[in-house]
């Protein structure tokens, strides 16, 4: 037997993998290999207990080496996991690693097969298919692209700032995009951070004017990703800078403009205070916000209403010049190798919850809201003022609002148990008051997470654990009466009970960006239904996604609380590092390709290609496919009318050939 | 739209003021609506309890009926509603109590597809026919008229196919679109005792005490049910109310009955006169009789 183009006889070297008991326990290896060894072309065929380990590569390496394979199977697990192993072993034995091919009789056949019997038959089946299509293999070898070393980071949370300033401090050139006015995302909101307490802007603030004044790192804000070209290493991503109507190279944040504006008192919802606050139509969003520029809310503006107003800003600005009516949107496209997505999450909506009362009683607030209320830079100055203008004397705090939750949210959002800890532990420190905590299980695991809930036991807020079913202005007794009533099952009292309480703080969950799938769209990666974006593999590869060059980090990616984002985040900067420092990316070769001879162009590939890699060239009227694009996932070859694209690793030949090979049981 | 109506024993008997205007609002919306053919006891919530097949067949046969009828099955009675929507989904999920079922029902000659869709009258009222359609109906709006809309625990729990769980909505809506005014009312799902009035009086009478205290400090002038037991017990259970709590009249009418009065039928044919603590006087004192 020799190989389709005659280049000589097979030397086919088989081998069959016991994984442990895994493949053993299932399969009768012995009997596959000493099977395999009377197929046609196979001159050597072995059993071992772990093909994967040092010793099972060396054995192939040697095999080469002394036996002159010129081709080889593995019998072992799914390639997902050791192809890359056995590839490069092969490669290393002087082989060409595509020569390789490999059985996966684990989790399709071992791990799902009840009769010993059946799968030791099955093993051989696959097996046979495999020696049948080896003939046809190719040597191929894989391409190189260049990466470009500038990075794009989306979101400006936490999650971006960190990644942001861990590749400009390895000298990368990176453009950091948000679309708010500052960066500082959820965290510049928070008051404190669990376990420790500390001040969320103290350890905040700093990393933001680092991110303002690092010379590697271009910030904007208020701008939006729109449109994304390119492949690995070689990204045109097009950014819509929004008119913020103040020039920003002008502005040095003295906020005069804001003092002389034409409305004398902040009359409009603050959104960094969550409504709870007043600002005015041009404002800071907080004291710290970076950059220090002010902006302009055309649609609160006079100006904007009506072309009408004295502009009594521009006065207070005078020679500084910086504000601008005409301002306009401004595209800008930007060249990058590699992207890091840190777009965050949104806070579940409580009217989704309407037993909980949000929005319909005024002292039903959300956690977040808190957190702007106990702040000392907030709406309130971090004194505890209700909207009916009193302090609370007694609080409820609802855990798993949209969370754990088969009829809003069945996902825990991780962060609520602690945070209500934090915010229990705030408010008793700035009113005194009595604090119930309604929860489902109490989930603190991290480092000194658990013992700041006993040091919560220990100062003497109230743990109540039941769901609660509604909050309520039905009272039933005198003590209850002008009070929100917080109704619950005590699950470990065994009855039902009736809380009074002055605030009820509603614990809301984590959910994935409203946006979500647009960007997920934009960067042509996958998201979950819940509007988390997916990464490769849950354990193994938690920050990549399945476009190359593209990595996620945060809360994008699923609840999280600030360490874990942070560690995300520096991991998406080390993927990304490790990208740029290599210089080129390697591209498998499985990819397809157009028989330009045989395209009829009717461009039925062009539509189907899910990662856009196929283009149709009009002077020539032929599809063409960008190797570099294609991640060989076939649909166009399978689809073609006239036959006309042909995919390396899949050839006719090849998948014909190893279909015979399962079906020929002698 | 073709709908088979099932009654159900309480539409015979107790709530008969429901039946009574229910049938002539339908017919005044222009709704085709036929009483379903030899129909039987739903078996209640009772039975389900007891021996969950046996229910399952006896409920079933009303299926099977309706079925064969075709057309939406609507179940006015809200234990009737509920037993018919439980039979539903546990032939669909459990094959074991399909089976025997068919084979109950095979032996009467009859057999179901599970093709039957079990509606509210609230569901059709605003999914098929619509408030604006009933609000350009309305001759005489019940301008002024305070009412508490209480839709009791079973239409919408477990299961919530048209209506929000938490804060049902649908005769809000149908309230305001005769021009009734709606008092906000947070016990609209809160248990109204069921049985537990004949069984563990002390226990069922607080929980109606509850809904008409509440409905009564809100300033409602009547409770709008859908549901028989729901009215009777409120309703009928008002001097033990009073002996035991304090002095209570709230008048507990069904929803179809205000319908009927601002779509401006006949007052006597919407059955008006039957509850026990009469809806007369403040219907009167709001101007709203009519003959």
């Amino acid at each position: 037997m020799s190989d389709a183009k005659g280049n000589g006889a097979m030397r086919i070297g088989v081998y069959v993998c016991h994984c442990g008991t895994n493949i053993a326990g299932k399969v009768d290896v012995a009997e596959v290999a000493k099977y395999a060894g009377t197929l046609p072309g196979v001159v050597l065929s072995r059993d071992y207990k772990y093909m994967c380990s040092d010793p099972g590569q060396e054995l192939i390496k040697k095999d080469i080496a002394e036996q002159k394979l010129n081709r080889i199977v593995i019998a072992s697990c799914s390639p997902l996991l050791h192809e890359h192993t056995f590839r490069g072993a092969a490669e290393k034995g002087g082989l060409n690693p595509y020569l390789v091919q490999m059985v996966n009789i684990r989790e399709q056949d071992a791990w799902v097969t009840e009769d010993r019997g059946a799968a030791t038959t099955k093993a051989k089946d696959l097996v046979r298919a495999a020696v049948r299509r080896l003939p046809f293999h190719q040597p191929l070898e894989k391409k190189h692209v260049p990466v470009n070393p500038a990075v794009l980071v989306v979101g400006g949370g936490i999650a971006g700032i960190h990644s942001a300033l861990t590749l400009a401090a390895a000298g990368k050139k990176v453009y950091l995009v948000e679309r708010e006015p500052t960066i500082g995302g959820k965290m510049a909101q928070f008051d404190k951070t669990f376990p420790t307490l500390d001040c969320a802007a103290c350890i905040l603030t700093p990393k933001m004017s680092a991110v303002r004044s690092h010379p590697n790192i271009t910030l904007w804000t208020m701008s939006d990703v729109v449109k994304v070209d390119g492949f690995v290493g070689d990204y045109k991503v097009t950014v819509n800078r929004r008119a913020r109507y103040v020039k920003e190279e002008l502005c040095v944040g003295c906020s005069e403009c804001i003092a002389a504006c034409v409305y004398k008192d902040a009359k409009f919802p603050d959104e960094f205070n969550m409504g709870l606050g007043k600002r005015k139509p041009i404002y800071l969003p907080f004291p710290q916000s970076t950059p220090l520029v002010a902006v302009i809310d055309p649609a609160t503006c006079i100006e904007f209403k009506t072309g009408k107003c004295k502009k009594t800003c521009v006065e207070a600005c005078a020679d500084r010049k910086a504000i601008d009516f005409q301002m306009k949107d401004e595209m800008k496209e930007i060249a990058v190798g590699t992207v890091i997505l840190s777009t965050g999450f949104k806070p579940f909506d409580p009217k989704n919850t309407p037993n909980f009362g949000y929005g319909k009683f005024k002292n039903v607030y959300t956690a977040l809201e808190v957190e702007r209320l106990v702040n000392a830079s907030g709406p309130t100055g971090g004194e505890v003022i209700m909207r009916d203008g009193k302090e609370p004397k007694s609080v409820g705090i609802i855990h798993c609002v949209g969370s754990r939750d088969e009829k809003t949210n069945r996902w825990c959002s991780r962060v609520c148990c602690m945070y209500s800890l934090k915010l229990a532990h705030l408010l008793k420190e700035h009113t005194g008051a009595e604090i119930y905590n309604f929860y489902i299980d109490m989930r603190t695991p991290g480092k000194a997470y658990d013992e700041f809930y006993g040091k919560l036991l220990d100062e003497g807020v109230h743990f109540i654990r039941g769901k609660v079913a509604e909050v309520t202005d039905c009272t039933l007794r005198p003590d209850e009466e002008g009070k929100l009533v917080i109704r619950a099952e005590d699950t470990l009292a065994g009855f039902v009970r009736r809380i009074p309480v002055d605030m009820v703080v509603l614990a809301t969950g984590l959910e994935g960006q409203a946006d979500a799938q647009d960007v997920r769209r934009l960067f042509n990666i996958s998201c979950s239904a819940e509007g988390f974006f997916l990464e490769r593999h849950p354990k193994l590869a938690p920050v990549s996604t399945f476009t190359d060059g593209v990595f996620i980090a945060g809360a994008c990616q699923g609840p999280k609380d600030i360490p874990d984002t942070v560690a995300q985040a520096g991991a998406a900067a080390a993927e990304v590092l490790a990208l740029i420092d290599a210089g080129h990316v390697e591209l498998e070769p499985n990819t397809a390709s157009i028989i330009e001879e045989e395209c009829s162009g009717c461009k039925s590939c062009v539509a189907l290609c899910s990662y856009n890699a196929i283009s149709f060239i009009a002077d020539k009227k032929k599809a063409w496919i960008n190797e570099v694009l294609c991640k060989g996932c076939g649909t166009c070859v399978a689809a073609c009318p006239s036959g006309s694209i042909r995919q390396n690793l899949f050839e006719d030949a090849e998948i014909f050939s190893e279909i015979e090979g399962v079906l020929s049981r002698g | 739209m073709k709908y088979s109506y099932f009654p159900g024993c309480s539409l015979k008997g107790t709530g008969r003021a429901y039946e009574e205007s229910l049938l002539p609002v339908f017919k005044a919306l222009g709704v085709d609506m036929t009483e379903l053919d030899d129909w039987n006891c739903c078996g209640a919530t009772a039975y389900m309890s007891v021996d969950e097949v046996k229910a399952a067949a006896l409920a079933g046969r009303n299926l099977a009926l309706a079925e064969k009828a075709g057309g939406d099955l609507m179940a006015p009675c809200a234990a009737c509603y509920l037993v018919l929507m439980k039979t539903q989904k546990r032939l669909e999920e459990y094959p074991a109590v399909r089976g025997e079922v068919g084979h109950a029902l095979g032996q009467v000659g009859l057999s179901y597809e599970g093709k039957v869709k079990v509606r509210h009258p609230l569901d059709i009222l605003v999914n098929d026919i619509g408030v604006e359609v009933i609000s350009k109906k309305v001759v005489k709006p019940l301008k002024g008229l305070k009412v508490a809309p209480y839709y009791g625990c079973q239409i919408v729990r477990p299961y919530a196919t048209f209506d929000n769980q938490e804060n049902p909505q649908t005769m809000d809506k149908l309230l305001r679109a005769v021009g009734a005014e709606v008092v906000d009312y947070p016990m609209k799902t809160k248990c109204c005792g069921g049985s537990l009035t004949g069984t563990l009086p002390e226990v069922g009478v607080s929980l109606v005490h509850g809904l008409l205290r509440e409905a009564s400090r809100r300033g409602a002038d009547v409770i709008s049910t859908v549901c028989p037991l729901c009215q009777f017990n409120l309703d009928c259970f008002q001097d033990r109310v009073s002996s035991n709590y304090e002095k209570s009249a709230m008048p507990v009418v069904y929803i179809t009955q205000l319908l009927g009065l601002a779509l401006g039928l006949p007052m006597k044919e919407l059955g008006l006169h039957r509850g026990v603590v009469s809806v007369e006087p403040i219907l009167a004192q709001r101007e709203l009789l009519h003959v």
